[in-house]
């Protein structure tokens, strides 16, 4: 079997096989299998307004994703992506409400302000990773926690007790006439063109800047890029920095797209952790991270729609949802079945 | 005569090509075979056939006469193969005797035994003369120990034939004797050894035969007393090959290296460079010998900006480079070979064309305003890889996929193209075939004969005699004497390595007995 079509197999299998496993569950826990499925299917493709539903989830994904490949990308593992996505979607939030500016430069501003949020974020398990060799793991989980309790905080004392700020200006929203009315009013909002620019953004700064090629060496090869005269250090930080400022405009998404407000948080969105996922599905590039967060952000949305058009409970649905994404991962298992199974036609010849 | 082991016709692809074409070897009972090739030229490829890991295409392996099936190295364990890799497989934190029953645990009651593991280690260790403690951890103990466990972990597995996979590229000379010594106690006791290795001078001092592989074609077996380096050496590389390096006189000019009582400690906080003085000059090549750990590293790694300097100052081209950053020495014109290519010489999963240009990547032409021109880092590794055949599918394959010479030539281009006035080569040959050691060895002259300075560290003296204008020996973080290879000769320089300064020679021969039972 040719390489391409390996490659091309690999994915479609392993979906199947989750599709499948995934049914064997239905059946077992008594319910419709094939109901199941069609309900999936029309909760991502049924019509246009759940198309544009499925689309505005993919949003937050796919720059949650970024944010995680392109610390993996440098050799870090930034888990703290949740927290930085929470501390974005407050500053983004806080700049809507608080002043209202011309559209021109309050809708930047406030992608801005969570981009440096989120950044800030990164930015301090960065420098103790970098000066004092502390494991980013343990900083970013600890960072989540206190960007969580922080922000909910905030949002009380902004709102005067509160547990959620009022809207944003209009002029600081990410949302379009024009999607709306394409998409029969879904929440779809303009995030996604930034999303997908950010891929390209992030495409860019690793394949064609000097930067790139040093973030990478150091992710590679400590040793051998200060051999080189690489500055260590300060690429760590920098690779932390600029993870962080993908997830925090992964927070603007939701701030100034979907939902134009902060409310108080009992815990966390799941988006950052899931972005993990997303990188790793992607193997941490910028065109397999629009896979990942496809896959991701239809699979999420299109099952709340199993419970209702299927009568599935949410439970068994996570759980089905959960079995076909284990299965794409474990596209290299995939991948050795296929390559035996070819090995054996071969020797039967 | 009997065989323990035939390896008959053997035939071994990957896709396409072709790694051990047609390969015979047969192993007698008690005799050393060394199996000769060049760097890639198949000898791992075979040895894994016979080790179980991979299966033969063609061919036929038989053991003590019987046609075998070896499916994997439980197998080949059963069958009585064991083998000693070059980089060792052993648990660092671990003691030697868990270290050897590691994934066949004696138990008593259910509970791991180590106690009667350790007696029987001790015993082989006294029978084979291996002087191994049971009980050390295996970080504290030297690399040519743990050598030993590895060899004791074959024997306590039952192990007839003994394979040694280039066993001999990380000891110091010493340890090297040592090893023969015991790999002829090994013979004595009944074993069969088939010997891994490009080493000529190993195979004639400690084999019987010889089965010479290039290019993955079996080329022959000779026996050893009937041939000599020269023939094994054209045998291996298919023509002609020089050994003493070719080389005209120097003719010294004003200093470029200037070195004056550096003090480096290590990471503990030891001073491993002690108030050193060195000096290199234009169109010289200045060879360092010593023992491995007696300040070497550190004083590269002052030098280059690797390591801070504690005291003293370093002065290249007449700047004071001390303490400063990395890059800025290389911009100052050091150019710098090192001593581990895989943890500093290359990022072993970039491409090899990016590795080239490691050091000029933010240069102009390759990069503009922070924006690479990938095409330009293309044509220079292209360029580098005509100019120094580094042999690779292209620029763009992985580093991690090229053999070690391929890419010590890499790192020696790269080094060079960008015409330093000082190149620091330090263990530049470290496990290469004979045909990469002669084209890096003309290269270094080369540089000396364009007016470059050279400083070259090695642990070998062969190198040190044959490649330097002057010989600087480092003991114990000073340069204890500095001679001409014309003045000077192998067993004075031993002698000097070892600490021996003056000549007191016969004193110190008694001497030098008494360290070897300290360590």
């Amino acid at each position: 079997m040719s390489n391409r079509m390996t490659n091309l197999l690999v994915p479609i299998v392993s979906v199947i096989l989750g599709l499948l496993v995934g049914a064997v569950i239905m059946l077992v826990s008594g319910y419709n299998p094939l109901e199941g499925y069609a309900a999936l299917w029309n909760g991502i493709f049924g019509d246009m307004y759940t198309i544009g539903e499925t689309i505005r989830q993919i949003t937050p994904y796919l720059l949650a994703g970024l944010a995680v490949a392109f610390a993996f990308r440098s050799g870090l593992f930034n888990i703290g992506v949740e927290g930085q996505l929470i501390v974005g979607w407050f500053a983004a939030a806080y700049v809507g409400v608080a002043v209202e500016l011309p559209k021109i430069i309050h809708l930047p501003l406030a992608i801005i302000a969570a981009a440096v949020a989120g950044a800030l974020w990164g930015f301090v398990p960065g420098l103790l990773k970098a000066k004092f060799h502390v494991h980013e793991v343990i900083i970013t989980i600890m960072m989540n926690y206190i960007a969580l309790h922080v922000t909910n905080a905030l949002i009380r004392t902004v709102s005067d007790g509160g547990d959620r700020t009022e809207n944003i200006f209009a002029s600081a929203s990410l949302r379009s006439e024009f999607l709306e009315n394409l998409t029969e009013f879904s929440r779809l909002h303009l995030g996604i063109v930034l999303a997908l620019v950010m891929v390209g953004v992030m495409w860019f700064i690793l394949e064609k800047t000097t930067l790139g090629f040093e973030l990478k060496a150091v992710g590679f090869n400590k040793n051998a890029s200060q051999y080189a005269g690489m500055n260590v250090n300060k690429n760590i930080i920098l690779a932390m920095v600029i993870s962080g400022a993908f997830a925090g405009m992964a927070g603007a998404m939701e701030a100034l797209g979907t939902f134009e407000y902060v409310s108080s948080k009992g815990g966390f969105t799941g988006i950052g952790f899931d972005g993990i996922a997303v990188a790793l599905l992607g193997m941490n590039t910028p065109l397999g991270v629009i896979f990942g967060a496809t896959l991701f952000g239809s699979l999420k949305y299109g099952a709340l729609n199993m419970p209702n058009a299927a009568g599935i409970p949410i439970e068994i649905v996570e759980i089905v949802i959960a079995v076909i994404i284990f299965f794409v991962a474990s596209g290299y298992i995939i991948r050795l079945l296929l390559l035996r199974a070819s090995a054996k036609k071969k020797e039967a010849k | 005569m009997e065989y323990v082991i035939e390896m008959l016709n053997i035939r071994k692809e990957f896709g396409t090509f072709v790694a051990n074409d047609n390969i015979t070897l047969q192993l007698q009972k008690g005799e050393i075979h060394a199996l000769l090739g060049e760097n890639g030229a198949g000898k791992s490829t075979l040895m894994n056939v016979l080790f179980g890991l991979y299966q033969p295409e063609g061919g036929e392996i038989r053991v003590r006469g019987q046609k075998v099936d070896i499916a994997n190295p439980n197998v080949a364990n059963d069958l009585g193969i064991g083998m000693v890799h070059q980089h060792f497989m052993l648990v660092e934190n671990f003691s030697v005797t868990e270290n050897i029953i590691l994934g066949s645990e004696p138990t008593k009651y259910g509970i791991t035994n180590k106690k009667d593991a350790a007696k029987k280690v001790q015993a082989l260790s006294e029978q084979y003369g291996l002087n191994v403690d049971p009980y050390a951890i295996i970080e504290d103990i030297s690399v040519g120990m743990q050598q030993r466990v590895e060899i004791l972990k074959t024997l306590y597995r039952g192990a007839e034939i003994l394979i040694f996979d280039e066993p001999t590229a990380s000891l110091t000379p010493q340890e090297i004797t040592e090893l023969i010594q015991i790999m002829k106690r090994l013979i004595a006791e009944g074993k069969s050894i088939i010997l891994i290795t490009h080493k000529l001078k190993e195979i004639m001092d400690v084999s019987d035969r010889v089965t010479v592989i290039r290019k993955g074609q079996g080329i022959g077996t000779v026996i050893t007393s009937e041939t000599n380096p020269n023939d094994l050496a054209s045998l291996m590389v298919g023509r002609q090959v020089e050994f003493t390096t070719v080389k005209g006189q120097a003719f010294p000019g004003e200093e470029i290296l200037d070195i004056k009582n550096l003090v480096v400690q290590d990471y503990r906080g030891v001073e491993k460079v002690k108030s050193l003085n060195l000096n290199v000059r234009k169109g010289e090549i200045v060879g360092i010998a010593g023992i491995d750990g007696n300040g070497q590293s550190e004083l590269i790694e002052a030098i280059t900006g690797l390591r801070k300097v504690k005291s003293g100052t370093i002065f290249i081209n007449g700047k004071d480079v001390t303490n400063m950053k990395p890059r800025k020495v290389t911009e100052s014109g050091v150019g710098h070979i090192p001593q581990d290519r895989h943890k500093h010489g290359l990022v072993l999963d970039f491409p090899i064309g990016h590795n080239i240009s490691l050091q000029t990547y933010y240069t102009k032409p390759i990069s503009k305003s922070g924006i690479i021109d990938y095409n330009k880092i293309n044509d220079k590794a292209l360029q580098i890889i005509k100019d120094f055949d580094v042999r690779t599918q292209g620029p763009g394959e992985l580093a991690r996929s090229l053999s070690g010479g391929n890419q010590q030539k890499a790192i020696i281009g790269r080094e060079v193209d960008r015409d330093p006035d000082l190149l620091i080569a330090a263990l530049p040959t470290r496990g290469l075939d004979v045909g990469a050691i002669e084209f890096i060895h003309s290269r270094l002259i080369e540089q000396r004969d364009n007016g470059k300075a050279v400083l070259l560290i090695s642990f070998e003296l062969d190198e040190v005699m044959n490649v330097s204008d002057r010989i600087a020996v480092i003991h114990d973080g000073e340069i204890v004497d500095i001679v001409t290879p014309e003045s000077t000769s192998e067993q004075e320089l031993g002698l000097l390595m070892a600490g021996h300064t003056g000549h007191k020679e016969s004193q110190d021969l008694t001497k030098k007995g008494e360290d070897q039972h300290v360590e």
